[in-house]
């Protein structure tokens, strides 16, 4: 990635590995804190409520989640999961470091989901910029907030 | 994912449409994970039961509808058969007894107890704990499994030897209808080596210690398995059970060594096998005050609610907690709940220990506990507790404030109403 290819189509581009399929956009919500679902997610609000969480009170809602992946019990995929079936989850997730906990509340989520980048997502991406999420293709376009 | 001829058969409906849907999640999330076959599995534990509010309206469907939506992820509704391998539940929501003094309402007891009727029919063992392997459920070492709850999981791995990764309600679900799971993760070899050495520089022996060194050993190494040495003293089943409940809470340990303890590595060389080592910590007395500091949150020392067994207290715990009750009665500002697995209730009325708890004002309880059920008793303000892994979720559950220390520490504030606690 060059300033060039940034400044030609204002994006930047992130490649990485298909989690689950299909393309979502939206604005980015970015933590460098793990997740916990069960304790540390409120599944009829869509909000982050582990104590000393950089993301305390803030929705996930319709948002796409960079994260560097999930933490703690073993209830996060089905915590994810009613976020589903109460409308309040992530649109896409985004997570360099994989765990079966991470995987599995991707799955569950029906959200578009990507690991495995050629760049850290925790660097590239900043909460407000605006992601296009094609994980059948795995590829993800960043238009960053100052652009926009 | 390569599928072996039974799970092709499985997989096209051959076995029905409840193993069909099993399979299609096993694929999406093997898949998801990047594993290359399935594996199998004759041990589940796994969350089966309808006992929190937002299953309400899928239990108005049936338990059909509940299993294919929450342990399937299939939104269409299927029979579901018995489980084709031995399956437990773990911790529940509602204690079937004491659901009236946690503040339950009567219709989400009975919900539970209609939906434990009818998944304990289809093969669901109701352990109803967070412990199965307290109450019988004790895999041999390199035994496969589908196991969730994490304190549970890393006492598998770690302990017993024994191979899961930290399954969820959705993949235990599969995994007891077709006893396959991803191979993946601790299931191979290589991946239970060790990543970070951990020189223990100072005397870990009781049960709050060894909270207090996994509290602060799981927030760093996230979920690598760590390598511990030094002076971890007289280890057993209970302090390494609160010792992996702390580690599974801060970070997301799921395998760990103790050289010349645990089975996998008779020393240092062997937890490590060869694999690079990513970092060397050291516990000393700043990094067990950093722990305690950060698991202390309440400034109010007038406690009206103190909870013991997280995870669930075995028979020894309960006999300490009832002997310094014995006589005695709580401060009436104060309410003792004493959690441990149903099985060993049974125990503990036998022996006395229950009379005991409960002529001081205290309440046995099992099934559940606060931080599952999402209940204190009415009117908590500061929460007191032994448990690290309850201090580290209760302030976000219930938004209350916890101290936490000493078994002893907790029942003398149950005494007298005050926290008398502090790092000695």
């Amino acid at each position: 990635m060059t300033n060039t290819d940034v400044r030609a189509n204002n994006k930047i581009v992130l490649r990485g590995r298909k989690v689950v399929g299909g393309v979502a956009e939206g604005e980015a919500l970015v933590t460098n804190d793990t997740i916990s679902g069960w304790g540390g997610i409120n599944e009829r609000e869509g909000t982050v409520i582990e104590r000393r969480h950089e993301l305390r009170g803030v929705s996930f809602k319709d948002k796409i989640l960079v994260f560097p992946g999930a933490k703690g019990s073993s209830g996060y995929s089905a915590y994810f999961h009613m976020t589903r079936l109460n409308g309040v989850n992530p649109k896409a997730m985004l997570f360099p470091k994989m765990t079966t906990k991470a995987a599995l509340g991707a799955v569950v989520t029906h959200a578009p989901s990507m690991t495995d980048f050629d760049q850290d997502p925790l660097k590239v991406i900043e909460t407000g910029d605006w992601v296009r999420v094609d994980a059948d293709n795995g590829i993800v376009e960043i238009t960053k907030k100052a652009a926009r | 994912m390569k599928l072996t001829e039974a799970e092709k058969a499985m997989y096209d409906g051959q076995q029905g449409p409840a193993k069909q849907k099993a399979m299609d999640l096993l694929m999406r999330y093997g898949e998801a994970l990047g594993a290359e076959r399935l594996v199998e599995v004759n041990n589940v534990a796994g969350a089966f039961n309808a006992s929190t509010p937002s299953v309400r309206e899928l239990v108005k469907k049936g338990f059909d509808a509940v299993f294919s939506e929450l342990n399937l992820d299939s939104q269409e509704v299927v029979k579901i058969p018995h489980m084709a391998v031995n399956t437990c539940q773990l911790i529940t929501g509602i204690d079937n007894d004491n659901w009236r003094i946690q503040g339950i309402p009567e219709d989400l007891a009975e919900q539970q107890k209609n939906a434990e009727k009818h998944f304990g029919a289809l093969g669901i063992n109701m352990f109803a704990t967070c412990t199965p392997y307290q109450v019988g459920n004790v895999p041999v070492k390199g035994e496969h499994c589908a196991w969730m709850e994490s304190s549970a999981v890393i006492y598998c791995n770690g302990v017993l030897g024994a191979r899961t990764n930290t399954e969820g309600k959705e993949s235990t679900g599969a995994a007891a209808l077709t006893g396959r799971i991803p191979y993946w993760g601790y299931h191979i070899p290589e991946n239970r080596r060790g990543t970070h050495l951990v020189e223990v520089d100072i005397d870990v022996n009781d049960i709050m210690d060894y909270g207090l060194l996994g509290y602060w050993m799981g927030e760093i190494v996230q979920e690598d398995v760590p390598v511990l040495t030094g002076k971890i003293r007289n280890p057993s089943l209970i302090k390494l059970k609160h010792f992996g409940a702390a580690a599974a809470s801060s970070g997301g340990v799921e395998m760990y060594h103790i050289p010349g303890i645990t089975p996998e590595a008779r020393d240092v060389e062997e937890a490590f096998s060869g694999r690079k080592m990513v970092e060397k910590l050291r516990y000393g007395p700043a990094e067990r005050k950093l722990a305690y500091d950060r698991l202390n949150c309440a400034d109010n020392r007038d406690v009206d609610f103190v909870m013991l067994g997280c995870p669930h207290n075995a028979i020894e715990q309960v006999a300490r907690i009832a002997l310094q009750l014995e006589g005695k009665k709580l401060s009436s500002k104060t309410q003792m709940w004493v959690h441990t697995p149903r099985a060993l209730r049974e125990v503990a009325e036998r022996n006395g220990y229950v009379k005991m708890i409960n002529d001081a004002g205290g309440v046995v309880m099992s099934d559940t506990c606060p931080a599952i059920s999402r209940y204190a008793p009415k009117g908590t303000k500061v929460i007191a507790t032994d448990s690290a892994k309850q201090a580290h979720y209760l302030p976000a559950i219930l938004n209350l404030p916890v101290w936490f220390g000493t078994v002893e520490e907790c029942v003398e504030a149950g005494l007298t109403g005050n926290w008398n606690g502090g790092l000695k």
